[in-house]
């Protein structure tokens, strides 16, 4: 796969890969949110972990990602761009953005629908975990 | 870290292999000078051109224990397949086209498509086929192909050695069992010939498909051996026109093609003991280095019952397109060659019950005449480093260090 040279970079160096500690110590820390989407026989899994403020914002965010290039860089830069924003500003964030971003071919844009899921789901766990309700979001993805 | 030459380091000869400067330069005269098409009986240039092919033919049969005269040259294993499958299916089917039992045909889930495609289509045309599943090991045995054997089985198709695991298969077992039956054998030997010895005799095999471009001779060339005597094969043809190669494959024959094939067959019976020998010890050591240094990778196919050349190596919880990009200087497969422009994981693999998640990490790696020591001591490090790399960025390898099983985890499917 001939990938253009953004994909390249994020891929070869990847920004805030890791995590905020193991799963177990994540599960009870309140200012931490965890999305985990994706399933390793369809050959990607993504897991965004959020570090939300007292005001509302992500001060922090980390991922690790199995997948193709593709899958990495779209996890890389969806770190980038939800830090310093609010939960509302990061759960806008669309999948169409990474793909004009990253230039990612047709048959990859299913990585950026993930990242965006992934997004979503660290928000939702945060939510959840700090009884905040919940909104139905549709998923309108291209 | 920069390659041994520089350039990439080619781990691919399963796929295709460079010609051998020898090969090149037989064939040259026969583009220029000796261009006669052998078919011209009343001149000189006609002449040549047939020596030239008659001395190919010489070799190609020595190679594989045969008599010249049951040699066909064909543009390669894809097409010598076919006119073994298809032709034979045609001239011992039990019922004419447009009917169905035609005939029972046993081939295997793992073949190559060049296999598995023609018995497809003659499963629509009225045939039946049985596709063995092999166990874990991938190999094919003379007692599985008995069990599936019935009264009217017409051909039986079991290539010599698979393509992307390098396992061998029972051939002059099966064979065997096929003569005692009076059942068409036709094995698809491109991964074997010019590789390991070969002798059509004692292997009991009645149809024989390879091609050049493996065997380090051209692309566009390859040859069916057609067993003349006890039984004699009939096939028919699927090309028809001038009716050259004694009408099995009508059409003028490729002279430096040929002559190329020819030249590649010669080199190869005089080297392969030398090469075989070589590239099994640096195949070893780059299972057991890479097997050593990684947890959780397996090395897929038989242990022992291997092509000295052919590695494949599972990695658990790294994707297999994201670690071709990480080895990116070395030339290697994920899967079948034919399959890696597509998401799905490796037919092949996925045939001998590797898993979805192993199936899709996993990298062919096959060596050839020219790899050097130098070359496998890099690739070595380079794929270990790339596999660390990699995990340090995956979220099962954390969950796998946590003791999590990811069988029991509900993966929120997309």
């Amino acid at each position: 796969m001939a990938y253009g040279p953004k994909i390249i970079d994020h891929y070869e160096n990847p920004r805030n890969v890791g995590t905020f500690g193991t799963q177990k110590d994540i599960k009870e820390r309140k200012d931490i949110g965890v999305g985990l989407v994706g399933a390793p026989e369809c050959g990607d899994v993504m897991q965004l972990q959020i570090k939300v403020n007292q005001d509302g914002i992500i001060e922090d965010a980390k991922f690790k990602t199995f997948g193709c290039g593709s899958a990495i860089a779209s996890s890389s830069l969806a770190t980038e761009w939800i830090k310093g924003r609010t939960l509302d500003q990061a759960e806008d964030l669309k999948n169409t953005q990474i793909v004009e971003e990253l230039s990612l071919p047709p048959v990859k844009i299913h990585c950026s629908v993930l990242a965006e899921d992934a997004i979503k789901a660290a928000i939702a766990d945060y939510k959840k975990k700090n009884g905040i309700p919940v909104e139905d979001h549709d998923h309108a993805h291209h | 870290m920069p390659t041994p030459s520089g350039k990439a380091i080619y781990l691919d000869h399963a796929a295709t292999t460079p010609c051998d400067p020898r090969v090149v330069e037989a064939m040259l005269p026969y583009f220029t000078t000796h261009f006669g098409n052998p078919g011209s009986r009343n001149h000189r240039y006609g002449w040549e051109a047939e020596e030239g092919v008659d001395i190919a033919r010489e070799h190609v049969a020595a190679l594989l224990g045969a008599d010249p005269k049951e040699v066909i040259f064909t543009s390669g294993a894809t097409e010598s397949n076919n006119l073994a499958i298809k032709g034979a299916a045609y001239m011992y089917e039990r019922a004419p086209a447009g009917q169905t039992k035609r005939g029972h045909i046993i081939s295997c889930a793992i073949e190559h498509k060049a296999v598995l495609d023609p018995c497809k289509r003659l499963e629509k045309e009225g045939f039946d086929v049985t596709f063995l599943e092999p166990p874990r090991d991938g190999i094919v045995t003379a007692e599985m192909v008995k069990a599936a054997l019935r009264d009217d089985t017409i051909l039986v198709t079991i290539m010599w050695a698979n393509n992307e695991i390098g396992t061998i298969n029972e051939i002059p077992e099966i064979g065997k069992l096929c003569h005692e039956k009076g059942i068409i054998f036709h094995t698809d030997a491109t991964q074997w010939v010019g590789k390991m010895p070969t002798n059509v005799e004692k292997a009991n095999v009645d149809l024989l498909s390879f091609s050049g471009h493996k065997i380090y001779g051209p692309k566009g060339v390859g040859a069916l051996y057609v067993r003349r005597k006890r039984p004699r094969v009939r096939l028919h043809s699927l090309q028809d026109g001038g009716g050259q190669e004694r009408g099995f494959r009508s059409g003028t024959l490729n002279v430096p093609g040929i002559v190329g094939l020819g030249k590649a067959c010669e080199i190869a019976l005089q080297e392969m003991d030398r090469d075989a020998a070589r590239l099994v010890t640096l195949r070893k050591k780059l299972e057991r280095e890479i097997t050593s240094r990684v947890d959780v990778c397996t090395v897929n196919g038989h242990a022992d019952k291997r092509l000295p050349h052919i590695a494949n190596i599972s990695f658990g919880f790294v994707e297999g397109e994201s670690l071709m990009m990480a080895v990116k200087d070395i030339a290697v497969s994920s899967g079948s060659a034919c399959t890696s422009a597509s998401l799905e994981p490796s037919y092949v693999l996925k045939g001998i019950g590797v898993g979805d998640d192993l199936a899709h990490s996993s990298l062919r790696m096959s060596l050839g005449r020219w790899t050097t020591d130098a070359e496998i001591d890099y690739a070595i490090e380079k794929i270990v480093s790339s596999v660390h790399k990699l995990r340090e960025m995956s979220p099962l390898y954390d969950m796998h260090k946590e003791g999590i099983d990811l069988s029991k985890v509900e993966w929120a499917h997309h």
